[in-house]
């Protein structure tokens, strides 16, 4: 069994935060786990992405093969469509809604639903709306962990909460509470969706 | 065993701390700069006093390690490819004077330049050296061939090359890691390292001779291995390449893995005789395909970048390999790799690029919105660019500069268009590359009284690659009067939008000013401002 996820966004918008917790979780459940990040240059408000794979056996690549991604987890809706060449067939977007605009040509609000309306599987989100109705605006990156969770069945929700705890605990017992508030409450949405 | 989630750079640096090292020497570079990092924070490290502190370029860093090395000890240099560049000098030298404790270099090259200048491969750097390379192709690797590489310094008695690339340096991965040597004990060399021509020559035969002894630990490696598979087509697959035609499961093709280098030639003259024809699949430039052409003569067909089968430039990945499998034969007319094919979905043309900018209330932002303010004034200026954060000032808004070449050149060339009779010309250098290799320029630019002006863009730090110290800070202005500029002409700001007026005085004044000038705006990075703020609260 195996699942490769490409995490992307806007440099700044905590989706390494989301590697580093499924990255956790998997190490937990004995997963094998290859996770390539992107540093450097592109952090400062480029677009960002990070291939993650899990799976029960030897994973070669440290990078996804075009057509093999079955999810892409976005923090941003435009750079979700930046990396559809990685998504499998009966691959999930699961992405936040809310376009992040610092360029000057960022498209219209319809062309981007249009794109949008052909793809077969999304689940989409106002997550900030969803993480400051939470109580913490700034847990949104696991709002939509939460809300991508049931598709990262490799692990478990519960074995992500543990995660979520494990690595958030030198921050204190109030961070971990806010992260794990939102994280249940994308969780819920994305059974809803 | 005990098992670690690590970056490749962190399993690099933890091998090379299990290994028994005393000292890493570097300066940031992505993508190496978490090795050095991973050091400075590492318990062990601390408790043993491995020294880790940054050095101002990677000439002195090679230096330093060499000194550790004729010492006795183990150390370690880093950096990125360009890096090799720049400490080449005595690089190629350590080849010759050879080494006292176990001396590794590691040269992180960025294939497809994600954050670098070119693509250039430092394996070519190890073999002009003449000394062995080692190419990991995963993290475990990674660990296992960094101990390695100490070892076999210490037993040939040479540096050691460890190339990696930017896909495994910042790719995690489960580690097993071992037990840590102990550190060697202070042994000051007492062999000959005055390299007089006379001496040279004859440490130089030595180096030749040394040769047989690289290429027998390559043939004997337990990094370099071959299947035994009857295929038509055998696959030699260098480093991470390897990842890639597995990801493909090459089960029913034969695959030889190459991870040590010299080039082990009866390993793979051997293996050329089993098959019809060989593809070469290698991260970076085409340094193994030309020596396997070359062993095996041109009558046999071998296959790979030169050849067109895989691109040219760029970065392998597993779909580059694709077509080999997926064909179950090679069409050798195939120039043209069509990755693309295995996707379902293609990129909507609305989707944009977001190319990195400055951080907003960066202020890099504040300089370059001064300097074209009054440059407007002068139709003829030339801003020269230098390797850094501020590189991004070429990008819009801004698009303030006419050249970025490599670490320094903003200062040296504009001298020379200076010398040329252009004018203004003025250069745009951060802190950190500024002492790296802007100062050199300056005297140069001193003592020819070349009507330039330097803006050295001063943040406290080295931003590009995360905030890491910069080895000039609170010197600069007397890092520039004692080259010879004019105190007077040795100018400080604050660059805030609220200070427009005076910075924008103090530019013309100095572009007006016939000789080197030097202003420096200094305002601290935001990010590492920030992370301050941070520590302070904690």
């Amino acid at each position: 069994m195996k699942k490769d996820i490409i995490l992307c966004g806007v440099g700044g918008q905590g989706i390494l935060s989301i590697a580093t917790i499924i990255g956790e979780a998997a190490t937990q459940a004995d997963i094998n786990l290859k996770q390539a990040e992107v540093h450097g240059m592109s952090q400062r408000g480029g677009d960002v992405q990070s291939n993650l794979r899990l799976s029960t056996d030897t994973i070669y690549s440290d990078l996804i093969p075009l057509g093999g991604a079955d999810l892409i987890i976005s923090m941003e809706p435009m750079e979700a469509l930046r990396y559809l060449p990685y998504l499998a067939q009966d691959g999930v977007v699961v992405t936040s809604n809310q376009p992040f605009v610092n360029i000057p040509d960022y498209p219209e609000a319809d062309k981007l639903a249009e794109a949008y309306s052909k793809l077969p599987h999304v689940v989409e989100l106002d997550i900030e709306q969803a993480a400051h109705e939470a109580g913490n605006a700034r847990s949104s990156n696991m709002v939509l962990l939460g809300m991508a969770a049931p598709y990262i069945n490799i692990i478990g929700v519960d074995q992500l909460r543990q995660a979520i705890s494990t690595v958030f605990a030198r921050k204190g017992e109030a961070v971990v509470e806010a992260n794990l508030k939102a994280f249940d409450a994308g969780v819920a949405i994305g059974q809803k969706q | 065993m005990n098992k670690c989630l690590l970056l490749g750079d962190e399993a690099v640096a933890l091998g090379a701390i299990h290994a028994g090292l005393s000292g890493v020497y570097a300066y940031p570079g992505t993508p190496s700069t978490e090795i050095t990092e991973y050091i400075q924070g590492n318990k062990l490290a601390r408790e043993r006093g491995i020294h880790s502190r940054w050095c101002t370029n990677e000439k002195t860093a090679m230096e330093a390690a060499l000194g550790m090395s004729y010492a006795g000890r183990r150390a370690l240099v880093c950096m990125k490819h360009v890096g090799m560049n720049v400490c080449a000098d005595a690089f190629v030298n350590s080849a010759i004077t050879g080494v006292g404790g176990g001396l590794v270099v590691l040269a992180a090259d960025d294939p497809s330049m994600h954050s670098s200048q070119n693509e250039q491969d430092s394996r070519f750097y190890g073999k002009f050296a003449m000394i062995p390379i080692l190419e990991p192709s995963n993290q475990q690797e990674a660990y296992d061939m960094t101990r390695y590489a100490f070892d076999l310094s210490e037993q040939l008695r040479v540096p050691v090359l460890l190339r990696i690339v930017t896909r495994l340096a910042h790719s995690r991965a489960a580690v097993e890691v071992g037990e840590a040597r102990e550190m060697n004990a202070l042994n000051p060399s007492t062999d000959q390292w005055v390299l007089l021509p006379g001496i040279a020559r004859r440490k130089y035969i030595s180096l030749i001779n040394k040769q047989v002894d690289m290429k027998h630990a390559a043939e004997q490696s337990a990094f370099n291995r071959c299947g035994q598979k009857k295929s038509r087509l055998g696959i030699i697959a260098c480093g991470i390449a390897y990842n890639y035609v597995m990801e493909n499961k090459a089960d029913d093709t034969d695959v030889l893995k190459l991870s040590q280098y010299p080039l082990p030639e009866d390993m793979v003259f051997d293996f050329a005789l089993a098959h019809d024809c060989l593809l070469v699949a290698e991260d970076g430039q085409p340094f193994v395909e030309e020596l396997v052409k070359r062993l095996v003569g041109s009558s046999y067909l071998v296959f790979g970048r030169l050849t067109g089968q895989l691109p040219r430039t760029g970065e392998l990945t597993p779909d580059c390999l694709r077509p080999f499998f997926t064909d179950g034969q090679i069409d050798t007319s195939k120039t043209d790799v069509k990755a693309n094919e295995a996707s379902p979905f293609a990129v909507p043309d609305i989707v944009a690029p977001r190319p990195p900018q400055l951080c907003k209330g960066c202020g890099h932002r504040d300089v370059y919105a001064a300097l074209n303010q009054v440059l407007a004034d002068y139709p003829d200026h030339r801003v020269f660019g230098d390797i850094g954060c501020y590189t991004l000032g070429a990008l819009p808004p801004f698009k303030a500069l006419s050249s970025c070449v490599d670490m320094g050149a903003s200062i040296t060339m504009a001298k020379g268009a200076a010398d040329a009779g252009l004018y203004p010309a003025v250069a745009i250098i951060g802190d950190s590359t500024f002492t790296h290799s802007g100062m050199t320029g300056l005297l140069d630019a001193v003592n020819d009284k070349s009507n330039i002006t330097v803006v050295i863009s001063d943040n406290l730090t080295t931003g590009m690659t995360g905030g890491q110290d910069s080895a000039g800070t609170s010197k600069y202005e007397a890092i520039c009067t004692a080259l010879g500029v004019e105190p007077e002409h040795v100018r400080v700001v604050v660059p805030l939008p609220k200070n427009m007026p005076e910075i924008t005085r103090i530019l013309r004044e100095e572009i007006e000013y016939n000789g080197v000038s030097v202003i420096i705006p200094r305002r601290e990075c935001i990010q590492t401002a920030a992370r301050h703020a941070r520590e302070k609260k904690k």
